[in-house]
């Protein structure tokens, strides 16, 4: 069985603020990590890998340093890391990346390609269903267990709004995995000697045969216009005085408005 | 189109860096130097003391605009029942269509044809069914392949879906065959009154910030909407409209369904439908607590009690009540927070709320950002006084 991980490093979105008087982003000493949703899909491949043999291949697209992510999947047992690097990349929409990402997967060959369900910094989900598209073979998103995984088939339970449905689909088969799917392990101590030791295969655009109209800010799309900080409620009231009369000012105002 | 530091006028002064939401600035040899990271958001351009960041065109930029016409919403079902977010999107897009001078169709994928009907109501002007068998449980190929289809065959300018667990399967397969773009999870959308061009508006770094979004050059232009943030249109009873039927046949799947199994809590169903929440946090302070939540819910009729993250994880309340991010997101007509510090994570999943009552004894929470009435003050003193005068305020 050949396996390929998807990973992003990604800033650790819960440590970023933003600096509400000059509006821009407080990123000092924001430390960048593996997506954590990725976590659980290198989890997955590695048990994968442990019952039905094979092996794991963590891929990520990025800059030079975000090789340390691979090095870190690598702790957690996965057997390569092939980071994807080329200036022709930078400024890509999910489109380009999943198109970036879908040539290298075909490049690699898969039987079963593991993503997260969505990066903590774009939240958007959508390259793990597009390169499935790219790649010609269906996929299953919010993959939250893996029942049984067979050499033509494989069977999951989609996470849904309303339950799960249990899904059926013939390999290759593209996964993004939630939450509950499994709880990723710490580095062996094995795992941390093996990932010092890995040489990261580089790819760039030559490498995968990707167009280069189709990649980076040319093949992407989307546009960002701008950004700005959520707005701030404008009709805020802070209600004083002592408790018995801010609760009477609360009921009031909320009579008025008609919520009583 | 790329961003380029003037290497002549640049002092090194990093004042950049900060403004960089994607990490994309570094300084090498004292001069701040742009990364493959650019995203191309332009936020350092307007920070740069020396002016030295500009943006540079190149001859790819002026791309001819695809053409297209009319304004879809997919209409997304499940058991044959309509969900709520396709008359949220009839609302979004026939104020969109409307902009545009143009009409609103709703794509209709299994459910009945009083259902398909029922769309015309709500402000669809076509609508496409398609009531074969093979569409009425979701399958992201086939209805990845026949909406693709359709768009060829019709060439909308503007597509949307649910951003629900449905839609943001399979739209993206859609947005990869037809090579355009697609936003996810927008809460906003408007038309840019110059271009014509859909400004997509959506939360990103766990809601930290707020990103436009736009597809210039390619249509059509297509995005996922957050459930439960556009507001409906107006019903009309007599609006009739264009039925067209549509089949899904000859297209495959390679991913069958199984079986379906449902698993929602009661709790998780009413915090939707809720008019009324109560929401408690970490300095809600335990069990006890959530008790007085559930007093004052119960006093209020038909509320209902929900909690941040901080509470559920501490074991003070089930997971189905959590409010957030990692929880349900709700816009109740009330929302009253209560010991809810407001990290953004809860925020995201509440700020929709019409009106929110924030009650923390820390001044500085960040809840009262989003509050309509903050109040500052120890809850174990104002609520058991709030509950007493509901109660005899709906006694009389």
């Amino acid at each position: 069985m050949k396996i390929v991980v998807c990973v992003k490093q990604v800033p650790d979105t819960a440590e970023v603020r933003i600096n509400p008087e000059t509006n821009t982003l407080i990123r000092d000493g924001v430390p960048s990590i593996i997506n954590p949703y990725d976590l659980h899909a290198i989890e997955a491949g590695v048990q994968i890998r442990e019952r039905a043999g094979g092996s794991v291949t963590a891929v990520t697209m990025g800059p030079p340093q975000a090789e340390t992510s691979l090095r870190d999947a690598i702790s957690m047992g996965v057997d390569e890391g092939v980071l994807l690097t080329d200036r022709a990349f930078a400024g890509s929409d999910t489109w380009a990346t999943a198109y970036t990402l879908a040539r290298a997967v075909e490049h690699l060959g898969a039987d079963i390609v593991l993503c997260g369900k969505q990066a903590i910094d774009g939240d958007t989900a959508q390259v793990g269903p597009e390169m499935a598209e790219f790649l010609g073979i269906p996929h299953v998103a919010y993959v939250r267990k893996i029942e049984e995984v067979g050499d033509k088939e494989i069977l999951v339970q989609r996470l849904m709004d309303d339950g799960f449905d249990v899904v059926e689909a013939s390999l290759p088969v593209l996964l993004t995995v939630v939450r509950e799917l499994n709880t990723p392990r710490m580095p062996s101590l094995k795992g941390k000697m093996a990932a010092k030791k890995a040489v990261i295969r580089k790819l760039t655009l030559a490498d995968i045969g990707a167009d280069e109209n189709s990649v980076g800010l040319k093949g992407s799309p989307t546009q960002v216009k701008n950004i700005f900080a959520p707005e701030a409620k404008k009709d805020r009231r802070m209600i004083e005085g002592t408790a018995e009369e801010k609760v009477e000012a609360l009921l009031h105002a909320l009579r008025e408005l008609k919520c009583l | 189109m790329f961003i380029r530091v003037n290497k002549e006028r640049c002092s090194g002064c990093e004042t950049c860096i900060a403004s960089c939401p994607y990490d994309a600035i570094v300084i090498r040899d004292g001069k701040a130097e742009i990364t493959e990271m650019c995203q191309m958001c332009r936020a350092c351009l307007s920070v740069c003391p020396e002016g030295a960041i500009g943006e540079i065109g190149e001859a790819s930029d002026v791309k001819e605009k695809e053409e297209g016409r009319g304004v879809w919403i997919f209409a997304e079902q499940r058991d044959g029942v309509v969900a709520p977010v396709s008359f949220e999107l009839l609302g979004a897009g026939r104020k969109l269509a409307d902009m545009l001078g143009t009409d609103l169709s709703a794509i209709l994928f299994g459910a009945s044809s009083s259902d398909a009907a029922e769309l015309f109501r709500w402000g669809a002007d076509r609508v496409y069914h398609c009531a074969d068998d093979a569409v009425r449980g979701f399958a992201d190929e086939v209805y990845a392949g026949l909406l693709s289809d359709l768009v060829r065959q019709y060439r909308p300018e503007i597509v949307l879906a649910g951003a629900t667990p449905i839609g943001r399967s399979f739209l993206p397969r859609v947005a990869a065959r037809l090579r355009t773009g697609l936003t996810a999870d927008c809460t906003s959308l408007a038309i840019d009154v110059e271009s014509k061009n859909l400004l997509q508006v959506r939360p990103a770094f766990g809601g930290n910030i707020m990103a436009t979004i736009l597809c210039p050059h390619t249509r059509p232009q297509m995005a996922t909407v957050r459930p439960r943030v556009m507001k409906r249109g107006e019903y009309d009873a007599s609006k009739k409209g264009e039925m067209v039927r549509v089949s899904a046949e000859g297209i495959q799947t390679r991913a069958r369904v199984i079986e379906t199994v449902k698993e929602v809590s009661e709790v998780a169903i009413n915090l939707q439908e809720a008019n009324i929440i109560i929401s408690g946090g970490r300095g809600v302070g335990g069990e006890k607590g959530f008790n007085m939540l559930f007093e004052l819910a119960g006093a209020l009729e038909g509320a209902c009690v929900g909690a941040s993250r901080a509470a559920v994880d501490e074991g003070w309340i089930p997971y189905r009540h959590q409010v957030g991010q990692t929880g349900k997101t709700v816009s109740p007509k009330l929302y009253i927070a209560c010991g809810i510090s407001g990290a953004v994570q809860h925020l995201v999943g509440m700020q929709s709320s019409d009106i929110i009552v924030a009650i923390n004894r820390n001044p500085e929470a960040p809840i009262f950002n989003v509050a309509t009435y903050g109040i500052v003050a120890d809850l174990f003193e104002v609520l058991p006084l709030l509950i007493r005068r509901i109660r005899e305020v709906k006694g009389k």
